[in-house]
């Protein structure tokens, strides 16, 4: 974040994954001689073990969703038999499908708009030369630096005002994204600016407009980049709590995180619920899998991008 | 560079170019969103800190009240402590456990991917269904003493006991900390194997070489984290607020109270919106002045490679 500069900052780095291939052969050139094979072994080993760590939670959620009311609190792995009416039951007891959809809608909407918006005004910073243009950026990276929480309040002030609180178009979930947000516009600038600009000059010759400039050069350019926006804005709309906890209130308007989060209070039972908490795991295991799909499809994007951000700090 | 506004400009500099209209057409979507949903809001909310205001009636300025309340209210001091001991044991560890798994990672060679995606796997599980399932794996007779009890370590309730739970959240934390290994992994990809060669001819052990070419070389992204960490440290909610807060009261709620959960509160259950409006301005306060001072000693400490002076 130290750059800054007019037109001076450096070009991003590549999202192609053409990693430094050297530091990797180098070191599996050594790893001929016994000893080295012994202690890769002994780092496989240590990495298996950390697997282990990261994924028998999920096989946990997977086992308690599939148990009784009684044994969901029960240390016994998958005991027979597996229990699938749970994952009916939950879509009788609550309207889960309604969840889905309204999460799928909000989320869906969220990356869009925020992928849109964000590209413009990125490429409008990275591609026009014109007065006040550091200032306006410095105001960017700024307002990166709010926490949600101050803005929290104020923001539904205004939606209560636009009579949108607890309403089905849920634009207080996405609407805001209509305007870009700050930290997205700053990696697609870095993107935009990684562009050479002669492409851009040939394009204006010909007599194209900006717009058109932006949509079919800088665009399909940087189609990388912009997916991994898309998915990262999709993760965190799915994912979030704390604004549909505000603004919704009618149970066939809530997401899917507040809907999981309703399901807690209803039947944990340290809550004096009924405690049918198998319920809540299969529910947790339905609003988690969406995501995990998306990952399959989309890793390169997921992982790329984060390695990315990391290096733009 | 090209320079397409400098030709317009010096006869009549009050003309806006044709290029500035097309730059401001391009942010024209940020600008507004500047205004009404950062700027307005941040004046809006300064002012409703000097009010009493509960959403139904008009605010009712009270001066310095709220900020007053903010000293004697003895939630404030807890749940800051609260989230001041969280975010003490949980940065370090992420950081710390984080670049181990990166440099096990970097020497298994065209493994590193699997371990790397598998570890990112917890990051896609949202918050609530993370709270949810270690509602279970933290339960007295949960997953999680049923393994330390193999090693005879009669574990606690980290749901109920107060002296524990925000160990046991720490420990939920530090399943979804797979961002933090992809990021060292991909600096430490970058560091020039020939400076360890080197290092090794010279008899540097590997405490030396890890002090003094890998911290150094990965500094930007060691500080990347740590800023990151910080402020999603000081402002978790979702998973604390399902795992604790569902229900009106519980015996490890105090121990529990991070200050997001209280401004949440205060604002959205109890709509005492100005006290509440308070109570984010002194967070926003406080993570600008930790951010600040991590970024000064960032400028002390990292080294940005290939920057000429």
């Amino acid at each position: 974040m130290q750059t800054g500069g007019v037109g001076g900052a450096p070009p991003p780095t590549s999202m192609t994954a053409a990693a430094p291939p050297q530091a990797l052969t180098a070191r599996r050139g050594e790893a001929r001689t016994p000893a080295s094979i012994a202690s890769q072994a002994v780092y496989l080993v240590a990495l298996f073990g950390a697997t282990l760590v990261f994924v028998f939670p999920f096989v946990w959620l997977l086992s308690a969703s599939l148990k009784t009311r009684t044994d969901v609190f029960s240390n016994e792995l998958f005991p027979l038999p597996l229990h699938f009416e749970n994952y009916v039951q939950i879509f009788q007891i609550v309207p889960l499908a309604g969840w889905f959809t309204n999460s799928t809608i909000v989320s869906v909407l969220a990356a869009v708009t925020v992928t849109i918006s964000s590209a413009l005004v990125a490429f409008g910073f990275a591609y026009f030369r014109f007065p006040g243009r550091n200032i306006l950026f410095g105001l960017v990276l700024a307002s990166m630096m709010l926490p949600g929480a101050v803005m929290m309040i104020p923001n539904f002030l205004i939606w209560n005002a636009l009579g949108q609180v607890n309403s089905p178009t849920f634009a207080p979930l996405w609407a805001g994204n209509l305007f870009g947000s700050a930290f997205y516009i700053f990696l697609l600038r870095q993107f935009f600016l990684g562009l050479p600009r002669e492409v851009f000059e040939a394009a204006r010759v010909d007599g194209a407009n900006y717009l058109r400039m932006f949509w079919s050069i800088a665009v399909p350019l940087t189609r990388a980049a912009l997916i991994v926006v898309f998915i990262f804005e999709l993760k965190a709309a799915w994912t979030d709590l704390m604004r549909p906890l505000i603004f919704l209130r009618d149970l066939s308007l809530f997401t899917l995180p507040q809907g999981l989060n309703y399901l807690v209070t209803i039947f944990n039972p340290q809550a004096g619920g009924q405690g049918q908490f198998q319920l809540v795991m299969a529910a947790s295991v339905l609003i988690t899998a969406p995501m995990i799909i998306v990952f399959f499809f989309a890793q390169r994007y997921f992982i790329e991008g984060i390695a990315t951000t990391g290096s733009k700090g | 560079m090209t320079a397409t506004g400098a030709t317009a400009s010096p006869r009549r500099r009050w003309r806006v170019s044709e290029e500035t209209r097309w730059a401001f057409i391009f942010l024209l979507p940020w600008i507004i969103g500047f205004l009404i949903f950062t700027a307005g809001p941040m004046i809006a909310s300064l002012y409703l800190s000097f009010t009493d205001y509960n959403v139904i009636r008009p605010p009712d300025p009270v001066g310095l009240e709220n900020y007053e309340q903010l000293m004697r209210d003895r939630r404030i001091p807890l749940s800051l402590v609260n989230t001041a001991v969280y975010a003490g044991l949980n940065v370090p560890a992420t950081i710390i456990i984080s670049l181990a798994l990166a440099m096990l990672l970097l020497r298994v060679g065209r493994a590193a991917g699997f371990f790397r995606n598998v570890f990112y796997l917890p990051n896609l599980t949202p918050a609530v269904a993370v709270g949810t399932l270690y509602l279970l794996l933290l339960s007295g007779n949960g997953l999680l003493n049923r393994i330390i009890g193999v090693f005879g370590i009669d574990g606690p309730n980290w749901l109920t006991d107060p002296s524990w739970a925000k160990q046991g959240i720490v420990i939920m934390s530090l399943w979804t900390l797979g961002s933090t290994v992809i990021i060292y992994f991909a600096a430490l990809k970058n560091v020039p194997v020939e400076l360890y060669e080197a290092a090794k001819i010279d008899g540097a052990s590997a405490w030396q070489q890890f002090r003094n070419i890998t911290v150094p070389f990965i500094s930007g992204a060691l500080f990347f984290t740590l800023i990151v960490n910080t402020i999603a440290s000081l402002q978790i909610f979702a998973e604390v607020f399902t795992m604790f807060f569902t229900t009106r009261s519980g015996p490890a709620q105090d121990s529990a109270l991070f200050y997001t959960i209280y401004l949440f509160q205060k604002a959205f259950q109890d709509l005492d919106m100005g006290y509440a409006s308070a109570m984010a301005w002194l967070l926003f306060v406080i993570i600008l002045v930790i951010t600040l001072i991590q970024v000064r000693l960032s400028r002390r400490f990292v080294y940005y490679a290939g920057e000429g002076g």
